[in-house]
């Protein structure tokens, strides 16, 4: 980054503003300030790593009692990525990366677009790194074969006299100098594509039974419901588990979508492989036991007062209902322990996998050994898996016995993000750029040719805008090919 | 079963030869040491390459659908992150031609493996279905090399401190000796360069399987976002070389910084925040 310092002239009024303006250009161009921008956007990051985000006001509460829990709400520190000083500080980093962008994109222009690039000759006879030999073959002889050499590795050639011989002047890449401005303006276009789809997009979960159609999903965050343009009706839905384990292999769900009441089209998809209609992205994203309760979506995100629970035992196959409150233990017919449910997580992961919401509890067996238990309402029969003797599962409200049923019911996640195409083409266009900042330069290479008695002296010397060790390479091989060309020519004549 | 924990078990034992002899190389001049080292490490990457390899055929023996490419567990990623500083760092040895470098390297490669051999899991678990995706194959490969880079420019960037008031000693013999302090802070630029490239794509790979898997390229999950704050921090780094007299110490220190993200953003995120998210 150049920064020219210019003299402050005389102090009229449009002389000072102009300098004003100056000053603002300067700094919102300057390096100095994207350097700033970039550690302070990464500080500040881990603010929202560390405080849990979007969560009820009043859970903040909870943890960090009232005070901090207020300067948590005034900052917007729970949901910080969204909050409008990130923003403002993102929008200040685009605001440095355009003007920056602007300031330097003249100069580079001019060394990009222009037919025959000026060659400072006494510059190149001048570096330090040159090569120099002097050959038995006369300057005239050498040009032809010299500058089909030269060729063969630079794509811009042109020949200048001088005054006791000849410059092959030549050099490449020089659009290379572009790879920068490509990487900066990705992260605008990624930017711009991530507000797309918060602006436009929609993002919800439906869960479909077995044999039954759905038009309208759950919206995430605001809870509200939405109607899609197409019904989706799943005709069936499978599970695999791996040999041996309740660990799940894969599941898919069989879609028909109908538009208008007619059957437009007809998929599987499992996780990693959605279907599109109409750009609107369907999701396998989790499913269960249609149990004539209504599934997932209804789910409460907050913690029910009460809830059934299902006590199956292993040795008798007995089914037990138990209607039980946070906290308060319940014994376990047949003399097989206790049970506490300690807490609720709107979103409890096992292992990897999304339950959703799902208590958490204590069992604690007549021996007096305790263990912690994992009860997904959404999968009732989750705590099989443990292969205990009680299997515990839970139901929210009074739904009563939860025998299990056949029918399943498939989780999707309905997503629509008009920005994907293009955050992607930024993502494109950042890779390429940097591969073409990091790794390409704008080489140039001058092989000067002067009579020297019956001979010739050659000049072989080179520049780079970047990796200037890489062009030392490059100007010595040049050095070797042409010496051993000059060689050939002199044996032959 | 499970040959492949023995293999990398010794490949374990194997980096830390090599790195002793390194460092023996170094303090001691001996050219015979570091030639040796040098042949070590390449055993080391050639068994720790086997091991992997044996791993992705076990996994394949064990049940039928089983197999996969051993990249999606703490173990295997540490495993594969050993094998990434391993090539990383030869890389650098066969580019400058100096081994003092393996003495600050090649330890990093035995910490790794030693991390992963004290894993309390390391059975071979099948993929649950969102993990059985090319994209993740992807983005685990571009994002270790990325780190192992940033690991060998962590190393290299210590030397440098080291180095910064010690210049005179700059004549090389044998590549026993350090690298002058100008080119320390060029491997280190170098370095750089290419992990951002890697740890870019790596991201940005993590965001397309993300995408399939989660309906959404970006959750700012505290994985996530730290993986954004590392690259924020070598954005930043690759600017400050940019301003005048920024080069040197003021690198070196970001540099080692940088590598500090990157090793919070692989362990500290699993053992810290996630603690903290589960609240209550
Ligand atoms: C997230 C934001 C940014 C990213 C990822 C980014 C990335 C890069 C990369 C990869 C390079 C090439 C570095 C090298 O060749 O060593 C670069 C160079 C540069 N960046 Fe940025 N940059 C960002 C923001 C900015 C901002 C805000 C400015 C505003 C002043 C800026 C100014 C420059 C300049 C002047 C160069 C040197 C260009 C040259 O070598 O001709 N960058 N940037």
């Amino acid at each position: 980054m150049q920064e020219n310092k210019e003299q402050p002239s005389g102090p009229g009024p449009s002389e000072r503003l102009a300098e004003y303006i100056d000053l603002w250009w300067r700094f919102l161009a300057s390096v100095k300030l994207s350097v700033v921008l970039l550690l302070c956007l990464a500080a500040l990051s881990i603010i929202g790593t560390v405080v849990p985000q979007n969560l009820a006001g009043q859970e903040y509460a909870r943890i960090y009692g009232p005070f901090w829990a207020t300067l948590v709400l005034v900052l917007d520190l729970d949901g910080m990525y969204q909050s409008w000083w990130f923003r403002a500080l993102l929008l200040l980093l685009v605001i440095n990366i355009v003007i920056c962008s602007v300031d330097r994109l003249q100069s580079t222009w001019k060394t990009i677009f222009v037919r025959h690039p000026k060659f400072d000759l006494n510059g190149f006879r001048n570096r330090r790194q040159r090569h120099e030999m002097d050959l038995k073959v006369g300057p005239a002889a050498l040009q032809a074969p010299f500058e089909r050499a030269v060729g063969k590795s630079f794509r811009y050639r042109k020949v200048v006299p001088t005054e006791n011989g000849y410059a092959i002047t030549a050099e490449k890449g020089r659009w290379t100098r572009l790879g920068v401005y490509a990487v900066h303006l990705s992260v605008v276009v990624m930017l711009l594509g991530g507000l797309i789809g918060s602006r436009f997009g929609f993002e919800g979960f439906v869960a479909v039974p077995e044999g039954e159609s759905a038009d309208t999903i759950q919206l995430h965050g605001s809870g509200q419901r939405m109607r899609l343009p197409f019904t989706i009706r799943c005709d069936a839905f499978t599970v695999e588990f791996y040999e041996g384990t309740r660990r799940p292999k894969v599941y898919r769900s069989r879609l028909t979508i109908i538009e208008g009441g007619q059957e437009v089209v007809q998929r599987e998809i499992e996780v990693n492989q959605p279907l599109y209609h109409q750009r609107i992205g369907i999701f396998q994203s989790s499913y269960g036991r249609a149990d004539g309760r209504a599934p997932a979506a209804a789910a409460p995100r907050e913690a029910p007062d009460e809830v059934t629970v299902t006590l199956r035992s292993a040795a008798s196959g007995m089914v037990y209902t138990r209607t039980v409150a946070m906290g308060q233990a319940i014994e376990i017919p047949e003399n097989l322990g206790w049970l506490v449910l300690e807490r609720f997580e709107a979103d409890a992961d096992f292992q990897g996998m999304d339950l959703g919401p799902a208590f958490i509890g204590t069992l604690t067996t007549a021996e007096g050994t305790s263990r912690t238990v994992t009860l997904p309402l959404d999968y009732p029969r989750f705590d099989a898996m443990r292969r205990g003797d009680v299997v515990i599962g839970v139901v929210d409200g009074a739904a009563g016995d939860a025998a299990p049923a056949e029918r399943y019911y498939t989780g999707l996640q309905i997503t629509y993000d008009p920005g994907v195409p293009v955050v992607y083409t930024g993502f494109t266009l950042m890779i390429i750029g940097c591969w073409v900042a990091f790794f390409m330069s704008h080489q140039r290479l001058v092989v000067e040719v002067t009579a020297r008695g019956d001979g010739s002296r050659v000049m072989v010397a080179g520049t780079a805008n970047k990796n200037k060790t890489g062009m030392q390479v490059v100007v010595e091989r040049m050095t070797e090919k042409l010496t051993a060309l000059a060689e050939d020519r002199q044996g032959r004549s | 079963m499970a040959y492949n924990s023995l293999i990398l078990s010794i490949t374990t034992f194997i980096y830390g030869l090599a790195g002793v002899l390194y460092i023996f190389a170094w303090i001691f001049e001996k050219p015979t040491a570091g030639r040796l080292a040098t042949r070590v490490t390449v055993l080391a990457v050639v068994a720790n390459t086997f091991g992997i390899l044996l791993r992705w055929y076990e996994s394949h023996q064990l049940h039928t659908g089983y197999g996969y490419a051993p990249l999606s567990n703490l173990y295997e990623s540490l495993v594969f992150f050993g094998w990434t500083i391993g090539v990383i760092y030869l890389w650098v040895e066969y580019r400058y031609r100096n081994k003092t470098i393996g003495a600050f390297a090649v330890p990093l490669a035995f910490l790794t493996m030693a991390y992963a051999s004290l894993s309390p899991d390391k059975s071979i678990q099948p993929l649950i279905p969102a993990l059985q995706s090319n994209w993740l194959i992807a983005h685990v490969i571009t994002c270790f090399l990325g780190y192992a880079a940033f690991a060998v420019a962590f190393a290299v960037s210590v030397m440098y401190l080291i180095k910064a008031g010690d210049e005179k000693r700059a004549a090389a013999n044998g590549g026993l000796r350090m690298p002058s302090a100008l080119v320390l802070d060029d491997i280190t630029h170098k370095l750089v360069m290419f992990g951002f490239l890697f740890l870019t794509v790596g991201i940005i790979t993590g965001a397309v399987w993300a995408k399939q898997a989660w309906t959404r390229y970006w959750s700012w999950d505290p994985k996530e976002t730290w993986s954004l704050i590392t690259w924020f921090i070598y954005a930043a780094l690759l600017h400050f070389r940019l301003m005048r007299g920024w080069r040197g110490k003021r690198i070196a220190v970001l540099s080692i910084i940088g590598f500090a993200a990157v090793l919070f953003t692989y362990f500290g995120v699993n053992f810290l925040l996630s603690g903290l998210h589960s609240y209550a």
